[in-house]
């Protein structure tokens, strides 16, 4: 509080000082992601790769992960389609709740609801971890024990997230048009088999690619951030509570950052 | 004398306005066991990890047997660390792995050793750390932390390295089985030919191992000299130290 570059007279902060301050941490904390995805990336495509962490991080991270998933999923889908036959209602248009319903699970919300669920599970459980790791000195033995904790620690949650996190959305899919099937069959009165007929009629190869090459993608963000995070995390339980949290928001943002970007460059190409 | 294996030559390091380490040098030759002592605080363990390449010094030099190996990465720096272990203070284990394959950990990875043979050389090096083999499958939460120093203590030495830093290898151990511990760095150094540089603030400890003591303080070795003349070191520092008193020259920050 009594730095005086960043308080003018009057005790608040100087708004200059403190724009140029965040504008120059956010650039190098960017470049310092940067470098640290790039060591990851190299350390997840060149072998050796190390498969057992590999496996287990499979398990973690894309096993464990389904009850959320597919919890989450059958919500949405409901929601979404109980909402769609309200908003349609107004201009007759109910019958098109089928084909809304899977285009909007598949393209879009498929993805992005798995993607945030795993920011909140496995990011802020990857940074804790780490960080923890990081605060008992065991990266430091890790290297001095001739293990790179880019391959033996970061690089495997990388891959497995971006293996896993599609698996994931394919899932959310399946589950999230059953959620809109149900809320239509035993709330709104829909016939099943035309419902059935009509999803599956208007489901296209594209929108499902669609939505899971945007899973790779919030895999690999997932990951990364959950690492770096914890890779920093400094000492104590409060150390590794901020790196969770940091993590965490870190990861749900930029996943929906990523998603709009994505959904943008499909669209552009017309995809 | 024989040539050093580690030399630390004017090694600085500072986080920030805290200047730790302001110009350390020191060095050790195989087959000889230096002890550092310090007061809490007062940069050991940190200078341990500006050895090993954990921190980089911001300025100084370490030589490492007769390499340059300040700003080694990858390859070279992996050809230093096999030759090297490393007890931490707070023994480092890893808590998702068992006991044995945290001892093993280095035959595991970095060897590609079969698992029941590094599962046999792990119990073996237990042994020595006078722990039996039902520990070797437990994890590291489900023992004592007496008893996971000495896990840590057997994975710096399973390789047999020709270099190893201890850092408070004794602290937290009843008596006996510190004297172990102390047997055990003995024969590191005599036995197998070593070169051991150990912390701690334990001066039976400091007696027993040493061949040579030195102290740190405010960022420097400001004495150093072989064991047996810890007693009649003619300074100031190093006795109040030694006789741990809390009058004399070393005054804590306040
Ligand atoms: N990673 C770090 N970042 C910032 N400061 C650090 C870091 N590591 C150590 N320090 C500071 O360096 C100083 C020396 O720490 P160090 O752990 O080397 O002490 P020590 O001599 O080993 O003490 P002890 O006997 O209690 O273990 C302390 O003031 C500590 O706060
Ligand atoms: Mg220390």
């Amino acid at each position: 509080m009594s730095d005086a570059s960043t308080t003018s007279s009057g005790g608040f902060p100087n708004p200059l000082a403190w724009l140029g301050r965040g504008t120059l941490g956010l650039l190098s904390e960017i470049g310092r992601i940067s470098i640290f995805s790039g060591r990851t990336g190299l350390a997840a495509f060149s072998p050796p790769w190390n498969l057992t962490q590999l496996w287990k991080q499979i398990v973690a991270i894309g096993f464990y992960s389904l009850p959320v998933v597919g919890l989450s999923a059958v919500f949405i889908g409901a929601a979404l389609a109980l909402n769609i036959y309200t908003g349609g209602n107004r201009f007759g248009a109910e019958q098109f709740v089928p084909n809304i319903v899977v285009l909007g699970i598949t393209r879009e919300l498929g993805a992005t609801i798995t993607g945030l669920m795993l920011a909140g599970r496995v990011t802020a459980g990857i940074a804790a971890e780490i960080g923890a790791m990081k605060v008992t000195e065991q990266i430091d033995a890790l290297k001095t024990l001739s293990a790179n904790p880019f391959r033996y620690l970061y690089a495997p949650r990388f891959l497995a997230a971006a293996l896993t996190l599609p698996i994931l959305v394919l899932v959310a899919d399946i589950i999230g048009v059953m959620g809109g099937w149900l809320v239509s069959v035993y709330a709104l009165d829909f016939d099943s088999t035309t419902y059935i007929r009509n999803t599956v009629d208007f489901l296209t190869m594209e929108d499902v690619s669609v939505g899971l090459i945007k899973a790779v993608i919030f895999g690999m963000v997932i990951a990364l951030m959950g690492c770096y995070q914890g890779s920093k995390s400094s000492a104590g339980a409060t150390g590794v509570g901020r790196a969770a949290t940091l993590s965490m928001v870190g990861a749900a943002v930029l996943v929906l950052a990523a998603n709009y970007v994505l959904s943008t460059f499909f669209v552009q190409i017309g995809i | 004398m024989t040539k050093p294996l580690l030399e630390l030559i004017g090694v600085e390091k500072s986080f920030g306005p805290n200047h730790v380490l302001r110009g350390v040098d020191i060095d050790v030759a195989p087959g000889r066991s230096l002890v550092i002592l310090g007061g809490s605080g007062s940069g050991k363990s940190v200078m341990l990890k500006n050895a090993l390449g954990l921190m980089t010094p911001d300025a100084g030099k370490i030589v490492f047997d007769g390499e340059d190996v300040t700003h080694d990465q990858g390859k070279e720096r992996e050809a230093m660390r096999a030759r090297v272990g490393m007890l931490f203070q707070s023994g480092a284990l890893f808590d998702s792995l068992t006991v044995w394959e945290n001892v093993a950990f280095r035959l595991l990875n970095a060897d590609k050793m079969k698992r029941s043979d590094a599962k046999d050389q792990a119990i073996e090096t237990l042994k020595k750390v006078r722990l039996g083999a039902s520990v070797a499958d437990l994890r590291p939460a489900e023992i004592s932390g007496g008893m996971q120093k000495r896990v840590a203590l057997a994975r710096a030495i399973i390789t047999k390295p020709d270099l190893i830093f201890f850092d408070e290898p004794t602290t937290g151990l009843d008596p006996i089985t510190a004297d172990a511990i102390n047997d055990l760095i003995i024969e590191q150094v005599k036995a197998l030919g070593a070169a051991a540089v150990s912390i701690t603030h334990d001066m039976a400890s400091a007696r027993k191992v040493a061949d040579e003591i030195a102290m740190l303080y405010e960022g420097k070795i400001i004495w150093r000299g072989p064991a047996s003349e810890i007693d009649h070191s003619g300074n100031d520092h190093v006795d109040q130290f030694v006789h741990g008193r809390a009058d004399g020259p070393i005054q804590p920050a306040l």
